[in-house]
């Protein structure tokens, strides 16, 4: 068993993050000392080896660097602060992100920012199937590709895509808003193409900027709810 | 679950190192399924050689004495044929100078209740049941050179926890077939398959992908074709490991619901169920790692 001591909140900033090797702390200790963290204080990952369940549940307005590939559900649950992972990061990135903003410069495999109800995520290249799967307000900018069924059940929030959308964008779709640069593959049961007004203009601008990106909003398309589906109309009332 | 772990070196001075890498691997996959495991290490001196045919046949104890098994196999074979038989962990292996299917022949006269589970010129491959990395450790793959090696960890949903139904499925000379997932029509398919004489070893989903696989390449198809094809016949979950004498494929269904990750550097091609297993590789840094599309087949020849 390794313990690991954050450093004092009010240790002054030249102290630098503290640093966490995984090839010799346990991944639970490390999380430990994470949900025990208090403001301000910032922490260095190194040698991740694509272990799952990295800086999960975090509740403090810390800023974490995990220097490699991140295995599955990094950074889940997460709230307030800023987790960057430097590599890739495995399946539900992000999942269940309430606030804060966790920020990928590689690729995240599928299902990232699964059901988040806030904050950001940012992945620089490519995310894969799933992306955003039943989002409830969070924010997402993926600067590559995103795969099939993409969100999928979207009630709230907004994704970005800077690249192209795999099959079936937004399928049974409820209140999100897309947004999307590059071709669609097809759009899912229900999810429309939008006209880009200047309030979608300015959103999309304040997201890729957040996201530290130089896109043009004019160069997307919006993607959004025809809302057929989840309104019950009488004339299907024989069905049933 | 199940987990994958698949080597080719593409710079021979890795030789060596193929038991050792792959057991590194290996050992990031064990928590995808604890119940079983197997291996397929292809050109591995001092299991198979160049010339020779190789059947793998399942588990260490066989009734009969290696010598017995020797002379009964050789007494059936060509006098210049030099039978050989060894026993590696829970494998027995048996070698000669003759094709597989007089080889298969000679080896299932002498032992009619034997199952072979890998045969070719190039490649050998082990199954048992148990912890994977005691498996492995039983046959001293660390210490194993080659140019390929693939293993798999089995978390068994479709047919028994048994060392037959382990992967690698080998049903044609140095083909592997490795499978995470479950084919849903696999019942169809099999009785199509029957119909047209292949013989089946198994209750096991993944040995009917394996069959078909093996059936489409006797037909001509390439290993891509075939695989392919394989899409279009199968229905269910699956991302596939497929093994020839100097190729490798990968193909995940195009839901993609299960895990696969490549790194690919100029001194191999590396595929496992997660990136973890893919950590301890020399030059992984440098590396291109991806997941492979849904409904992709991906090829790498030697």
């Amino acid at each position: 068993m390794v313990t690991l001591t954050a450093p004092e909140a009010t240790a002054p900033a030249l102290d630098g993050p503290t640093v966490v090797d995984l090839s010799g702390a346990p991944v639970r200790d490390l999380n430990q000392a994470l949900h025990n963290a208090a403001d301000g204080q910032s922490w260095t990952v190194t040698n991740p080896g694509g272990k799952h369940s990295l800086a999960v549940g975090i509740n403090a307005d810390a800023t974490v660097t995990i220097e490699g590939h991140a295995g599955y559900y990094a950074a889940g649950m997460h709230q307030k602060g800023t987790v960057t992972v430097t590599g890739n990061a495995g399946v539900g990135l992000a999942e269940n992100i309430m606030s804060g903003t966790v920020h990928v410069k590689g690729d995240a495999s599928q299902s990232a920012a699964a059901t988040g109800h806030g904050g950001l995520v940012v992945i620089d290249g490519n995310a894969g199937a799933r992306c955003g799967i039943s989002m409830k307000g969070v924010d997402i900018v993926v600067g590559g590709n995103i795969g099939h069924m993409s969100a999928f059940m979207a009630q709230a929030g907004r994704l970005v895509v800077c690249g192209d959308a795999g099959d079936a964008l937004g399928d049974s779709i409820y209140e999100a808003r897309i947004y999307v640069k590059g071709a669609v593959a097809s759009l899912g049961a229900d999810c429309i193409e939008k006209p880009l007004k200047a309030e979608h203009l300015a959103e999309l601008a304040e997201l890729l900027a957040a996201a530290g990106r130089t896109d043009n909003p004019a160069d997307f398309k919006r993607y959004g709810s025809a809302r057929n589906l989840y309104h019950f109309h009488v004339d299907n009332s024989t069905a049933y | 679950m199940c987990g994958i772990a698949a080597l080719q070196l593409r710079n021979p001075s890795l030789h060596p190192r193929m038991g050792s890498l792959l057991s590194s691997m290996l050992c990031q996959i064990v928590d995808r399924g604890p119940d079983s495991a197997g291996l397929a290490v292809y050109n591995t001196p001092g299991l198979v050689s160049p010339g020779t045919s190789t059947l793998s046949l399942l588990g260490r104890d066989q009734g009969m004495t290696t010598a017995d098994i020797t002379s009964g196999v050789a007494a059936l074979l060509p006098s210049d044929a030099a039978a050989a038989v060894q026993v590696v962990g829970d494998t027995t292996l048996v070698s000669a100078a003759v094709g597989t299917d007089l080889l298969v022949k000679a080896v299932t006269e002498t032992l009619p209740a034997a199952t072979v589970i890998g045969r070719g010129e190039h490649v050998a491959v082990m199954k048992s049941v148990g912890h994977p990395m005691e498996i492995a450790a039983d046959h001293g793959l660390e210490a194993m050179a080659g140019s390929q090696g693939l293993s798999h960890t089995r978390m068994a949903t479709e047919s028994a926890v048994t060392a037959g139904g382990s992967h690698p499925f080998s049903v044609a000379d140095d083909l592997c077939l490795v499978h995470n997932g479950s084919f849903s029509n696999h019942a169809s398919v099999r009785r199509e398959l029957k119909r047209e004489g292949v013989v089946f070893d198994s209750e096991n989903d993944t040995e009917v992908g394996a069959r078909y696989v093996a059936s489409r390449l006797q037909q001509g198809d390439t290993l891509e074709e075939a695989l392919v094809n394989l899409g279009k016949v199968l229905d269910g979950f699956y991302t596939l490991v497929v093994t020839t004498a100097d190729s490798m494929a990968v193909v995940r269904d195009p839901i993609a619901c299960k895990p696969a990750i490549i790194a690919e550097t100029d001194d191999y091609v590396a595929m496992a169920s997660e990136y973890r297993a893919l950590a301890a590789l020399p030059g992984i840094d440098n590396a291109r790692i991806f997941e492979p599309e849904p409904g992709k087949v991906y090829t790498w020849s030697l």
